[in-house]
């Protein structure tokens, strides 16, 4: 990677989903030159795993489109995939990024052709799919994958389906000697857009997610609404592939618990409220949504959205905390328990499918890697003025899509505003 | 002011909240309550209550003393802890349904022939006098309770249990006389007053 040159007036950012990407274009276009370092090995992150975002209910494609095409199209963004940060050292104007590098072992040569894919046999679960379907062990990370590259998974390395995939690439374009590397690079500032990752739902004891087949998350409820997920977008239980008409949707699941996560995750609501949407729209009159809640947190504007769910009669809101989930193992139907707010009556609820509406949590201990302050649940606060790291999107706070935008945006400007005073001390 | 004046002017009173945050043990929590309801569903025995604790902090709240100092539900509570490991706020509900118990029970308010109002009290005198429980007055006096005939049907109920004790070593028959409890029965009597004393003159009992 020595074509990569970075400088004191370099942004690098962190992070190449929704926000991560908003920020790099934004630096961009401004005249900054930016790395967009991003784990994965695609750009999209989490956004680009929804079938739909509220409020306006739009496909991610949409958004995302937009944002690869100003991406692609300036020349001052330079994007490394697989590439993890592991320390950050200096002060604001003079930073130096140690990154790793790991191996995609699939060059620039490649065209997403799909022949490697085919020749290879094993076959690996899908983390886009949180592991809900699986793939094979040459992949393309998703359809809107950004760089539109295929990837050759470690674990059949040194197999006959490594040799198979180097094969049947026409473009030489299959590489399997290539090895990780650690470069350092020099940044003025860097913007962190690590994002989230939902909370492990397993934890939840009394919910039973790791011992329930019924008993799902809310981000594999929205793979299993996408036409392109696991289902073709049937929304189907797990346990015997019946169509889940009954569903119950539990609020604040991690979320607002000392035991657990001690913020409100902001998006669960919402994301609740727009997956009974999802219902209506596959299954009409006959859809059966119950949302489990200690209280609505549709925030300013989306109080309209609210107002549309509550008006549908297929959804049921019923003020409660479930207490705990058991199974009826003769049917696999899940059965919910509680005492509600509004009379304390006692019900024992049975549903086929029970959607947990997981909180957010960093998804990186930025702590471990770079000098910043972070709040009691590990989201970076705004730190001294002299500083040059700067959270944005979800690595900063709970936020949807649209404040991880405007967060993202707010981050560049004081990114901004550090490069251009190295620049004038530099003349 | 006479009894009939205080009895009187203590049904109008309407901080109610307040009372229980300075004179019920870990009352101060109760408004930390966001009535989610965990605590009510997570109840074992949360059917057989009348008001489960979600209600009895919202009834607190709405200042219902008397509805609530006279509730037999408090004292359902087995300290199971299953409310407390699971409440997201981390409010100690267990020790606040012993407390409330405790304070109706101080105020001459919990329902008099509650089974468990009747058990704590025999409970307490029992180890009180000898700082050690006497085990086999404890559990006659909890059979005969209620009177000769029906304390022999308990016993007899239960004599398989008693029998199969008494063969483990469990259960010493001669406990009546041969009871010892601890050293310093003085000391602990006095120490046992004095805190009574201490708990009167902080919560206004009368002594």
């Amino acid at each position: 990677m020595a074509d990569v040159v970075a400088t004191h007036e370099t942004i690098v950012v962190v992070g190449g989903g929704i926000s991560g990407m908003t920020a790099a274009v934004e630096a961009a276009e401004t005249g900054k030159n930016v790395i967009l370092l991003e784990r994965a090995p695609s750009l999209g992150g989490r956004v680009s795993q929804l079938y739909k975002y509220f409020p306006k209910l739009c496909h991610p494609t949409c958004g995302m489109e937009i944002n690869l095409r100003r991406l692609r199209g300036n020349k001052r963004i330079k994007v490394l995939t697989q590439a993890e940060v592991r320390k950050i050292e200096g002060r604001a104007g003079d930073y130096k990024l140690s990154v790793t590098l790991h191996p995609r072992y699939v060059n620039e040569n490649c065209t997403a052709c799909g022949a490697c894919g085919e020749a290879v046999s094993a076959e690996i679960p899908n983390p886009f799919d949180y592991g809900m379907s699986h793939m094979k062990a040459a992949y393309l990370p998703s359809l809107m994958a950004y760089p539109q590259r295929y990837v050759i998974d470690p674990s059949i390395l040194g197999t006959a389906d490594a040799e198979k995939a180097k094969a049947a690439c026409k473009y030489s374009a299959v590489d399997l000697d290539m090895k990780p590397e650690t470069i350092t690079l020099s940044a003025g500032a860097v913007v962190w857009a690590t994002g989230w990752r939902p909370y492990d739902a397993a934890k939840i004891q009394p919910y039973g997610y790791d011992r329930f087949a019924n008993v799902i998350t809310s981000v594999e409820f929205e793979r299993l609404s996408d036409p392109r997920g696991p289902t073709a977008g049937r929304i189907v239980r797990p346990s015997d592939g019946k169509e889940a008409r009954n569903v119950a949707f539990i609020q604040c699941a991690g979320s607002r618990d000392r035991n657990h996560l001690k913020h409100c995750s902001r998006i669960c609501c919402m994301a609740s409220l727009k997956q009974t949407t999802y219902m209506r729209e596959r299954f009409g009159d006959e859809a059966q949504s119950t949302v489990y809640y200690i209280d609505i947190r549709a925030i300013d504007r989306f109080e309209d959205f609210y107002q549309k769910v509550q008006a549908d009669p297929t959804v049921r809101f019923l003020k409660s905390k479930v207490a705990n989930i058991t199974e009826d193992e003769a049917t696999g139907d899940v059965i919910l328990h509680g005492v509600d707010t509004e009379g304390y009556h006692r019900y024992d609820n049975r549903h086929d499918l029970c959607v947990l509406a997981v909180g957010m949590e960093p998804s990186v201990d930025v702590r471990s890697i770079a000098d910043v302050r972070v709040d009691a649940s590990g989201f970076i606060e705004l730190g001294p003025t002299d500083g040059g790291i700067f959270g944005a999107g979800c690595a900063a706070n709970a936020l949807d899509v649209n404040r991880s935008v405007q967060s993202a945006t707010a981050s560049v400007l004081r990114a901004v505003q550090v490069v251009n005073r190295v620049a004038k001390a530099e003349g | 002011m006479g009894d009939i004046n205080t009895a009187m002017a203590e049904q109008y009173r309407n901080n109610f909240l307040k009372e229980v945050e300075a004179n019920v043990e870990e009352g101060q929590w109760v408004k930390m309550c966001m009535q989610c309801g965990v605590c009510s569903g997570s109840c074992p025995l949360g059917p057989a209550w009348e008001h489960p604790p979600q209600e009895i902090f919202m009834m607190i709240r709405a200042g219902r003393r008397d509805e609530v100092l006279k509730s037999e539900s408090m004292w359902m509570c087995t300290s199971c802890y299953n409310c407390i490991v699971r409440c997201p706020r981390e409010l100690p509900i267990t020790h606040i349904m012993h407390g409330l118990a405790n304070y109706a029970h101080r105020l001459g308010l919990a329902p008099k022939m509650n089974p468990t109002r009747r058990f704590a009290k025999k409970f307490w005198n029992n180890l009180a006098k000898s700082g050690r429980v006497n085990e086999i007055e404890l559990s006659a006096g909890l059979y005969f309770m209620d009177g000769f005939k029906t304390g022999i049907a308990r016993a007899w109920a239960m004599k398989d249990i008693g029998i199969g004790m008494l063969k483990a070593k469990r259960l010493n028959p001669f406990g009546f006389v041969t009871h010892k409890g601890c050293k310093d029965k003085k000391g602990i009597h006095r120490m046992l007053k004095k805190a009574r004393e201490i708990e009167d003159r902080r919560k206004g009992f009368a002594a």
